[in-house]
């Protein structure tokens, strides 16, 4: 069902040389080359950043800049899902507080936190407004979604019983 | 016989309640019964809350069949779908269906009809027949239909696009860039992203029309990262348009070269303003530029950009090819033309209508979305995004007017409406704006990054009771400061919803009975 984050245990430089390579280590792709690197690893690991100064000829400090400024780009490795629950006003007004106190609930955990493969994040709109409340899981969009709904989802991720 | 043709669309929010999942049963089903079917996956019509809408085609006709979920399409094909038959969830005529007969489509008129990554279907809608048309006519003409169409900005700002078009055109320099801006990240709208992924190659025949006008062979487009099914789908579109000679050197024989690269962006709401998007397309933090220089005359890589909303730019390749006193036919006083309205959030019938300036958000909100969807009577409407003013259920007889807008205190902006029903807490809605601007704020300027928590701050001690008409003047103070010293919109907006919230629901700064809601 859902598409899952970073299955690689580890980090490996060569498979980020090639992303760099990809994007011919041009420093303004610097956005576009940690999306591809989020994608193979689930997160920026301290190594990537050094060594993606080091490839784009950047000052470590810019490209930690970058890193920490977007939301995107975590720092830590989190679980193979990422839940994302909108909080914008459109989905505020269709109970989108009350469905993320059922998620915290029943999941035990915080927003920002990761326990065992989830990982749960707010996320302010998913642009799915006439469908409220929204939820992405991985890269696909839920609409109109319940704590049923919710919990159907959850209960239907891989590796989550 | 031809086959028969099954329209499910594959567009996010029918996605999002199941459209993949119906395709997935619908092709199954007519495999296992032997009958002969195309699915086209076209975009959404808008009507969201019909959607997933199924439809088949019979004869002329399309015949729609709403809110269609795997478990009903065995009982579909038993009623006879394919041949339109009756059944519980059959709406008739596609465009028949009023919320969809009553619009005015001008720059979502391909939207729903289409497959949208057909290159043969959109050839068939008048698709380049205004590139091709710009081509005849020359850039300066192009740019001067623009001018005279009356189209306004639809990012937000309102600025006439055809000044911007002849301060780019005239501008100095060899290079010379398009820069879409699809960093669509208002609560409430989602226009521009129901257009990339129902008619992808619109846009790229309206940047291109752009580049050819001001003299610029390079476009790009920020789209935001929470639209991953329009990367796909746009980046597809990129791929088949360059293949076919519609991108690249020497478009078509014209001797005009422009190309278009996709950026995903990365999280970060400050990234739909003009100059912050400009930082980010150059792979740094999406910090936000002082003006001037305007990106006009010194945008992307310091050189002269036109940078423009999806939908300003959608709607030019009408503009050109019917001529800009069709467009500025519509609309009223100096707010001409069409607008994608976004209906959402509480709302029974969401989605997104197109019709001509001067309606009023009564008769959006009731004719077309039939009031909330909890049945309950409306408090009030957020129009704009987070950074727009909450209007009183009151005043719905506002019309969609740039400047009647202004003079009550709100915006239009990208032309989203979110709906709240009587239950909702406008306090914590004013919380909610400057907790918002505090997350997102990008730091250059103070009012907005520390103004904001403190706004928090005292929204908290306001709803907690303490002090209330101190911290209510406090509120006022910060607001005033947050509007006339922040750097851009983030920090200079966010008073808007809590001014409204001041003006119109201040009761509900009162603790309640029971505690706080």
């Amino acid at each position: 069902m859902s598409m899952s984050n970073g299955h690689g245990n580890g980090y490996d430089a060569d498979i980020t040389a090639s992303i760099v390579s990809r994007f011919d280590a041009r420093p303004e792709q610097l956005i576009q080359i940690l999306h591809g690197v989020v994608e193979r690893f689930g997160y920026v690991p301290e190594a990537a950043i050094r060594q993606l100064a080091e490839a784009l000829n950047l000052s470590r400090a810019d490209v930690h800049g970058v890193v920490s400024y977007y939301h995107d780009f975590l720092t830590g490795k989190p679980g193979r899902h990422r839940v994302k629950i909108c909080q914008a006003e459109a989905c505020q007004a269709m109970g989108s507080h009350e469905l993320t106190a059922h998620a915290t609930g029943s999941l035990g955990m915080a927003l920002h936190e990761t326990k065992d493969d989830i990982t749960l994040e707010p996320v302010y709109c998913l642009g799915n407004c006439a469908c409220s409340p929204a939820v992405m899981i991985g890269d696909r969009v839920y609409g109109r979604v319940t704590a049923e709904r919710f919990d159907e989802l959850i209960g239907g991720l891989e590796g989550n019983d | 016989m031809a086959r028969t043709k099954v329209y499910v669309p594959r567009e996010t929010a029918a996605c999002s309640v199941g459209a993949d999942d119906v395709a997935v049963a619908i092709a199954r089903a007519s495999k296992e019964r032997g009958s002969d079917i195309q699915l086209v996956r076209n975009g959404s019509w808008g009507a969201s809350w019909l959607e997933p809408l199924v439809e088949v085609e019979v004869g002329e006709q399309r015949i729609a069949y709403a809110n269609v979920e795997p478990g009903d399409v065995a009982g579909l094909f038993d009623a006879g779908f394919l041949t339109g038959g009756e059944h519980a969830k059959r709406q008739g005529p596609v465009n028949e269906i009023p919320y969809l007969v009553n619009q005015e489509r001008w720059t979502f008129f391909r939207c729903g009809l289409i497959e949208a990554l057909s290159l043969e279907h959109f050839r068939a809608t008048s698709g380049f027949a205004g590139l091709e048309k710009a081509f005849e006519i020359g850039g300066e003409a192009v740019a001067q239909a623009v001018l005279d169409s009356g189209l306004r900005g639809r990012g937000g700002a309102a600025f006439p696009a055809g000044i911007k078009w002849q301060t780019v055109r005239n501008a100095e320099g060899t290079q010379k860039y398009i820069a879409c801006n699809a960093d669509e990240g208002d609560s409430g709208t989602f226009s521009d992203r129901m257009l990339m992924e129902g008619d992808p190659y619109g846009l790229i025949e309206a940047m291109a029309i752009a580049g050819f006008a001001v003299g610029a062979s390079k476009g790009y487009i920020y789209l935001r990262s929470e639209y991953p099914l329009t990367h796909k789908i746009l980046s597809k579109a990129l791929a088949v348009a360059r293949d076919a000679g519609w991108l690249g050197h020497d478009i078509q024989g014209s001797g005009f070269d422009f190309d278009i690269e996709l950026h995903l962006g990365a999280g970060s709401y400050v990234c739909g303003e003009e100059t912050a998007m400009l930082e980010s397309l150059e792979g740094r933090r999406g910090i936000v530029r002082s003006k001037p220089p305007l990106p006009a005359l010194s945008g992307l890589f310091g050189k002269p950009t036109l940078v423009h909303n999806v939908v300003t730019l959608a709607s030019v390749p009408n503009i050109v090819r019917l001529g800009a006193e069709r467009y500025a036919g519509f609309g009223e006083g100096r707010s001409k033309g069409t607008l994608a309205f976004q209906l959402a959030g509480n709302v029974k019938r969401g989605g997104l209508v197109e019709k001509a300036f001067g309606i009023t958000l009564r008769q959006l909100i009731e004719d077309f979305g039939g009031g909330t969807a909890s049945g309950r009577p409306v408090k009030a409407v957020q129009v704009g995004g987070p950074l727009g003013a909450y209007i009183p259920a009151e005043q719905l007889d506002l019309p969609m007017d740039y400047e009647a807008f202004i003079k009550a205190g709100a915006m239009i902006g990208h032309g989203g409406i979110v709906v709240f029903d009587d239950l909702a807490n406008m306090a914590r809605m004013a919380r909610f704006a400057m907790e918002f601007c505090a997350i997102e704020s990008c730091g250059k300027c103070t009012p907005c990054r520390i103004g904001s928590t403190r706004g928090v701050e005292v929204i908290d001690r306001m709803i907690a009771g303490e002090n209330r008409d101190e911290n209510y003047d406090l509120l006022v103070d910060l607001c005033d400061t947050m509007e006339s010293a922040s750097l851009c919109a983030m920090g200079g907006m966010t008073p808007y919803p809590v001014r409204s919230v001041l003006k119109y629901f201040a009761e509900d700064f009162a603790p309640r009975q029971g505690g706080d809601a």
